[in-house]
């Protein structure tokens, strides 16, 4: 496929996708299950991704993510909420002088946001990533459990106002704005995997002794990976305060990084684009398509059994485990979407429908001599 | 602190401490033989607290016939999730594992709430185990007075069977080294579903010390001492039974004092906070064995 | 007489109670093709990992070019039980990661082929370039340095056509034949522009037939590349055929060195590998 067809391509595609969300958005009267699905998806998706970024992509199992996003969103939250409410938000314990007006524009504390989560990624990051494989996963599930112990704890009251939580803090200012953030983060993601760096950390993944023997400096890149992955953690918990308008310590248990883990394991682990497919296909799932599990149901006088609060997540479990057990390559496997995959689908597609004349004229790896881009 | 309550806290931390103790030995002998962090033990051990309301409030049984069916109902559970959610994926590469063990403690927590609902459900009275002694100032139900001593004994036990018997010595071999000790004509399903049987009968026992003086369940209960739990196994050095134990009194002991001085919303986090210490300055723990990998 | 391009003075690496390497020192010309060679387990591999900074050396030093890149004395626990040579000589200490040492100019090979097995052929060499790359992670990601990023593929997509891999440059490296798996380590260590180049045993589980193209392809790629070449092997025609000087190792300690014809005669390595009779 020609590189400018390829363009063409992903300009309709956008086109496309904007004029979906354009139509769920003129239709949306405040409370459309469509729309809270799709934002929430696209939340979860940079989150995914993020986490993709380590577990997938460098082979860096971290359980950390909940903690960097509670840190993005409080960070978020403390200089968003309007100086005039925040009397009302910290009515209980007050607010510490040195906050009490410190105020910055949303995209601003956006970046800071990640910027401060990126900040405790550097500073555990040194020594936690030292560690093997399951060490390093408990260690950063550690970590978030004290994130979120500390949030909620006393002395911070002042700061994060203690188990209360953050409130009013401001929303969307357009249906399209989480799409965007979300869209234009993992874009980003996705040019740095592209980068000889995303090169390196697939390397590491796959051999840390002969990546280190082919001159790459592991504690480096290590520190890189983590540190993007959870600034984007970090951006991705701003996001989801931004939609919730209100934040808890209870917003960020270790179940939400077991949430966005079973997403990036259900998309495949080691693909962005199964990651972003996942995310929506369960958001949508567990927030809507599922929810009829949870409410009893008569069919005429049969009252079907089974149904009941809390089936819808056991059914979800027994999907995800499914998954894990009998396709653990998930939706994606390792692999991407690209142009040149989709063409060659329809050409096989097309191949099937009409008998092939002779074995001559089967494709001889015309897939895989797109490999390196130059043809 | 006076005296009496310095030695009242003792008791209660060294009683916490041996329920914790006998978690972490589940984990660490898992650990010690599949490496795998077990996601789902703790939550093990929150399922033998309902299989006790079900047992003794449901069904009116006396606690002595319950606990034996807790106990059985409990490994039946263990033995079970070992074979439909691990051995499919004994060839999987490790972060396979790992993610069924969270997906098994995630599928847990849901059927719990979906069973028992979210909320708190009183744990059955056991009237023998609530019984107050005193022992000079100090007072204590029996349940915290007997727990420590019942741990010692179930842990001698346990080295008993590990040191001097056919299986114990396949258990060891398995977890040295996997593929020889197959290639030796060891049964390793057989070993891997023994060491579960042994983690979840110490787990179901530690379910009912550790909820009778607590009085309620949920099913977020088992979540966090297990965390706790597997930083005991940590503390010691993973795959070491004596380790296990006294990460575990040791975790108790100081999570008790941390409260006694007030300090009880930092307990929790300084589990995590001596996890990351122990894990940088010895990662291999307090009787663990320094692991290399070979170039 | 050549230039030194590594010397290693007096080595002893010890773990615990084993001593691996023993007092080794050796040295290696520009443009020569050494060999080293002893029976199983004398400890070439762990005078390989010394080499490649996995280990620090116990005592003694590795030179590059004039330049320490790794030195050791005994200390702590090991100083009491200290059991090879030199004791005391050494003072410095110097520790190398192996991935500086391979920017100094040391590439190598694996005894057990460690590729990037679910990577392309052409991505194994594009990633042994990283580290020479210039642009930053910045720059980078943003496609501001696509003209290094070029240059890097051109390289590469040369350096496979010199090995014979160009037309498989779109495979995935763990589908390729063994053989074809050894031709791509060694690319791989030559895309990070080494001095010397350390193959640890290049023709291990290859045919004749292979071992023969090896032996060419290890002869034209020092000359295309002005190389130094240190190996491990085995396979005694390749080693006898291909090499100016070989060292032999028995237990960690050196017990000979000269040509090919002087290693073929000479009484000890003999021993060493038939053994000796036990009534001598």
């Amino acid at each position: 496929m020609k590189k400018k067809t390829k363009v063409i391509c992903s300009l309709l595609l956008a086109a496309a996708v904007f004029v979906l969300l354009y139509i769920v958005d003129i239709n949306n009267t405040g409370n459309s299950m469509l729309a809270t699905v799709l934002q929430l998806g696209a939340i979860y998706a940079l989150v995914a991704v993020s986490m993709n970024l380590l577990n997938g992509f460098t082979g860096l199992f971290s359980l950390g993510q909940a903690g960097f996003m509670a840190l993005g969103a409080y960070t978020f939250g403390i200089l968003t909420i309007p100086v005039e409410s925040r009397g009302m938000v910290y009515y209980l314990y007050g607010i510490n002088d040195v906050l009490a007006n410190a105020a910055l524009p949303v995209p601003l504390a956006m970046i800071v946001a990640g910027l401060v989560a990126a900040f405790f990624a550097l500073l555990i990051g040194a020594p936690v990533l030292r560690l093997k494989s399951d060490y390093f996963a408990i260690a950063t599930l550690g970590f978030s459990e004290i994130v979120r112990i500390l949030i909620g704890s006393s002395p911070l009251n002042t700061v994060t106002n203690g188990s209360l939580g953050l409130k009013m803090i401001p929303g969307f200012s357009s249906f399209f704005t989480p799409f965007l953030i979300s869209g234009f983060c993992i874009l980003v993601i996705v040019l740095l995997l592209r980068s000889s760096y995303g090169r390196s950390f697939k390397a590491i993944r796959e051999d840390e002794i002969a990546a280190e023997a082919m001159g790459i400096n592991l504690s480096k890149h290590k520190q890189m990976a983590f540190i993007i992955s959870s600034f984007f953690a970090g951006i991705g918990g701003a996001l989801l305060a931004m939609f919730l308008g209100a934040v808890t310590p209870t917003t960020f248990p270790v179940k939400l990084t077991y949430d966005i883990l079973l997403i990036v394991v259900i998309g495949g682990i080691g693909s962005v684009t199964g990651s972003v497919i996942a995310s929506f296909l369960v958001v949508a799932c567990k927030e809507w398509w599922f929810r009829f599990l949870d409410q009893s149901m008569y069919i005429g006088a049969f009252h079907v059994p089974l149904l009941k609060s809390g089936f819808r997540m056991v059914v979800f479990s027994l999907v995800l485990m499914i998954v894990v057990l009998f396709f653990r390559r998930g939706i994606m496997g390792d692999r991407e979407f690209s142009w040149d995959g989709i063409a060659a689908f329809f050409r096989r597609l097309f191949r099937r429908n009409r008998p092939a004349l002779s074995g001559a004229d089967l494709p001889a790896g015309d897939e895989r001599n797109g490999g390196d881009g130059h043809e | 602190m006076s005296l009496t309550a310095f030695l009242q806290y003792c008791l209660t931390g060294i009683s916490i401490g041996g329920i914790y103790a006998l978690i972490a030995i589940g984990y660490t002998m898992v650990y010690g033989i599949l490496r795998l962090i077990n996601f789902a033990h703790g939550d093990i051990f929150m399922m033998a607290a309902y299989f006790m309301i079900f047992a003794m409030t449901d069904f009116f049984l006396p606690w002595q016939v319950s606990v034996v069916i807790v106990i059985v109902a409990t490994i039946v559970l263990g033995v079970v999730i070992e074979w439909l959610a691990y051995r499919p994926l004994r060839s999987a590469p490790r972060m396979s594992i790992m993610i069924s063990a969270i997906g098994v403690s995630y599928l847990l927590q849901n059927l719990a709430t979906y069973l028992f609902s979210a909320l708190p459900k009183g744990y059955p009275e056991i009237p023998f185990l609530k019984q107050i002694i005193h022992l000079g100032n100090v007072s204590t139900s029996l349940v915290t007075f007997i727990t420590p001593i019942l741990t010692i004994g179930l842990v001698a036990a346990l080295m008993f069977i590990i040191n001097h018997t056919k299986v114990g010595m396949a258990m060891r071999a398995v977890s040295r080294d996997f593929e020889t000790a197959q290639l030796m004509g060891i049964k390793i399903n057989r070993v891997i579903s023994f060491t579960f049987v042994i983690g979840c009968f110490l787990a179901a026992i530690g379910s009912v010390l550790y909820f009778t003086p607590r009085a309620t369940v949920n099913p977020l209960s088992g979540a966090l001492p297990g965390i706790k739990c597997f930083v005991a196994a940590v503390f010691g050095g993973i795959g070491s039974i004596p380790g296990a134990v006294v990460g575990g009194f040791l975790i108790g002991i100081s999570e008790t004092f941390i409260k006694a001085f007030g300090y009880s919303e930092f307990s929790d986090a300084f589990t995590f906070v001596l996890l990351i210490l122990i894990l940088l300055i010895r990662p291999s723990g307090l009787f663990g064995e320094k692991q290399t990998e070979k170039v | 007489m050549s230039k030194t391009v590594l010397a290693i003075n007096d080595v002893t690496m010890q773990f615990g109670g084993v001593v691996a390497v023993n007092d080794l020192s050796m040295h290696i010309d520009e443009g020569e093709i050494v060999a080293l060679i002893g029976p199983n387990g004398a400890g070439k591999t762990t005078a390989f990992n010394v080499i490649t900074g996995v280990y620090q050396p116990t005592n003694g030093e590795v030179i590059l070019d004039g330049k320490t890149i790794a030195a050791g004395h005994p200390t702590g626990k090991i100083k009491k039980i200290y059991a090879g040579g030199h004791n005391g000589e050494y003072t410095k200490s110097v520790k190398n990661t192996p991935d500086k040492i391979t920017k100094l100019g040391i590439a190598r090979t694996f005894q057990n082929i460690r590729l990037f097995k679910n990577l392309t052929v052409l991505e194994n060499v594009l990633i042994a370039k990283h580290m020479r790359m210039k642009a930053n992670l910045f720059t980078d990601t943003f496609m501001l340095s696509h003209k290094e990023e070029k240059r890097m593929r051109e390289d590469s997509l040369e350096l496979l056509r010199i090995v014979d891999l160009y037309d498989v440059r779109g495979e995935i490296a763990s589908s390729l034949p063994y053989g074809k798996q050894r031709h791509l380590e060694i690319a791989r260590a030559l895309a990070t522009e080494p001095k010397l180049l350390l193959l640890d045993e290049p023709a291990a589980g290859m045919n004749p037939q292979e071992t023969d193209e090896l032996t060419a392809f290890i002869k034209r790629i020092r000359d295309d590349f002005k190389l130094t070449v240190f190996m491990i092997e085995h396979h005694m025609n390749l080693v006898m055929d291909i090499s100016d000087r070989i060292y032999v190792i028995d237990f960690g300690k050196q017990i000979a060195e000269g040509t090919p014809a002087e290693i073929q005669n000479d009484r000890r390595v003999i021993d060493a590998y038939l053994g000796v009779a036990e009534d001598e």
